[in-house]
């Protein structure tokens, strides 16, 4: 009687053990996927104060500068509505239209001796990563979360318990991110 | 072309199989260092301080005039030496992982990196990205002033830790580059490295007390195995016991070569642990082959960094040549694997390592 006592208890214990693992997992794909955001406004509120400082230089690039503007736009607007699906595709604009004006101001080899203009690039060229790696550890994170609730024990529980797998953060497929970028490098 | 210098042709192992690998050797490492320190610390405690829990009972006459056994007291059951000797070694290497970092930086004389000029604007965010895709706290930046390119972390905990870079190393290094430099000592971090080995530095100090303290008790002629005091009903036969004793006094003779070396060992597959989550973390394993590079022909030795940090550098800040040297014993000395090795594990994870195929 004991014996079965004390192994109830044990298996008891165990799946204590394996929900309380898979809670702190799911919250960790919680606030990664908070932290992408983070890093997207980081990047709408650095873009005005790019473009304000290279428009002198770069008077012949209007129509690149003008892109990137409405592009940031449309993702701030995106951002405030909180559709997914739309928030990447606006996000994906965005990323295309600097990477645009990143290749053009190659152009202007001027704009490499401003102080000014050569920190916001290095800030810009952080944001970006920082988006990119902020999107890795996300799927770092779900893939490990994933992988807990489908090893064997936790495989019996886990839908019990009310996990459920998380999602992979990806590129849609008709996102525009998925194109090269088109430049044209001629003046 | 020259096949790959390793010897034996490596197996293909990614990103993830070659942290697996890494862990699963450190573990085994540890496992045989731990049972080396036990045999050290029960045998010295068995042959000069009367340790023998397993001992028979042994029988005498009370005062009543019955006979009556007696197990071993209760200290006979405690294995002084040994959990004396632990308890200094670690409370050794305890302090010196509480002060350790604040020591370190101060002798290698850095500074706190500051967004002044471009270089340090960008290293400052590089670390920061790093502590992005890592998910963890961002530790402090900071710059060793020395022409020569090297790199440490050091820190406990990720929320107290630090990461330093060469003045050297900011100028040679482009945005890529840094990144692996950063991302490797990242994962120092992240593997808890700086904890590891301040264990290790303390089972050292327990064993090199333990041979000490044997080397002592055996110039004073003293007993050549003890309890012969207890009566002999508690000891085994003769030659066995004989035989326990001299491959003890063996080992405890080579104990602190053997203990350095198996230290070394586990810091070799730190190392290699580092360069493949570095490698994970930016996803850009080459950018840390072309690190490793540019550090490889830079050989002129860090003046900065002394030994006592030399195993959390990226590379020996003792000088190239030190990586360079290959045969038996220099492998065994040292600190990090030779550069040779790393740069091809890494290939190995971006899928370009294989030796060259036949023309």
């Amino acid at each position: 009687m004991t014996i079965l006592a004390v192994v109830l208890l044990l298996v008891g214990a165990w799946i204590v053990y394996i929900f309380n693992g898979l809670v702190g997992l799911r919250n960790q794909v919680a606030n990664a996927f908070r932290q992408i955001d983070v890093q997207l406004k980081r990047r709408h509120d650095l873009i005005p104060n790019l473009v304000e400082s290279v428009r002198g230089e770069m008077k012949f690039e209007k129509e690149t500068l003008e892109r990137v503007i409405q592009a940031r736009a449309a993702a701030v607007t995106a951002g405030q509505g909180g559709n997914t699906g739309d928030i990447l595709a606006k996000e994906g604009m965005l990323t295309q239209a600097l990477g645009r004006l990143m290749a053009v101001s190659e152009n202007y080899p001027n704009l490499k001796a401003n102080d000014g203009v050569r920190s916001l690039m290095e800030e810009l060229t952080h944001t970006e990563n920082q988006i990119g790696f902020a999107r890795q550890f996300y799927n770092d994170v779900v893939t490990k979360f994933n992988t807990g609730q489908q090893v064997f024990p936790a495989n019996m529980f886990a839908a019990m318990l009310g996990f459920s797998p998380a999602v992979l953060w990806e590129l849609p497929a008709d996102s525009v991110e998925r194109e090269t970028p088109k430049v044209n490098l001629t003046i | 072309m020259r096949p790959s210098t390793s010897g034996s042709r490596a197996p293909q192992m990614n990103i993830y199989e070659q942290q697996a690998y890494n862990k699963r050797t450190t573990v085994a490492i540890v496992a045989v260092f731990v049972l080396f320190f036990l045999v050290l610390g029960l045998g010295f405690d068995y042959f000069y301080l009367n340790f023998s829990p397993l001992a028979a009972p042994q029988i005498h006459m009370t005062e009543d005039g019955y006979y009556e056994a007696q197990r071993p007291s209760g200290a006979a059951r405690i294995p002084f030496g040994t959990i004396i000797s632990l308890l200094i070694g670690l409370g050794v290497a305890g302090n010196s992982m509480v002060n350790g970092p604040s020591m370190v930086l101060r002798s290698t004389m850095a500074r706190r990196a500051v967004p002044g000029s471009d270089k340090e604007k960008q290293y400052l965010n590089v670390v920061e990205e790093m502590a992005t895709a890592a998910g963890l706290p961002v530790p402090t930046a900071y710059i060793v002033p020395d022409p020569d390119l090297n790199a440490f972390a050091t820190g406990t905990n990720p929320s107290n830790s630090v990461i330093a870079v060469t003045e050297g190393l900011l100028d040679s290094l482009n945005r890529e580059e840094l990144q692996g430099v950063v991302a490797h000592e990242m994962s120092h971090i992240r593997n808890y490295d700086m904890r590891l080995m301040t264990i290790m530095a303390g089972l050292i100090g327990a064993i090199t007390l333990l041979s000490d303290f044997a080397g002592r008790s055996l110039r004073f002629g003293g007993r050549s195995y003890g309890g012969a005091s207890r009566g002999d009903s508690g000891k085994r036969g003769g030659p066995a016991a004989i035989i326990f004793f001299v491959i003890w006094i063996i080992l405890i003779v080579l104990a602190p070569l053997l203990s350095r070396l198996l230290a070394m060992a586990v810091s070799r597959q730190r190392e290699f642990l580092a360069d493949a989550s570095a490698a994970e973390l930016t996803r850009n394993p080459l950018s840390l082959v072309a690190a490793l590079e540019k550090i490889r022909a830079a050989v002129m030795p860090t003046n900065a960094i002394n030994n006592g940090v030399g195993h959390m550098c990226i590379t020996d800040p003792r000088g190239g040549l030190f990586e360079e040297k290959s045969g038996f014993v220099a492998d065994l000395l040292a600190t990090h694997p030779p550069m040779e090795k790393r740069i091809l594990a890494l290939k190995m994870m971006a899928y370009q390592g294989g030796s060259p195929q036949p023309a």
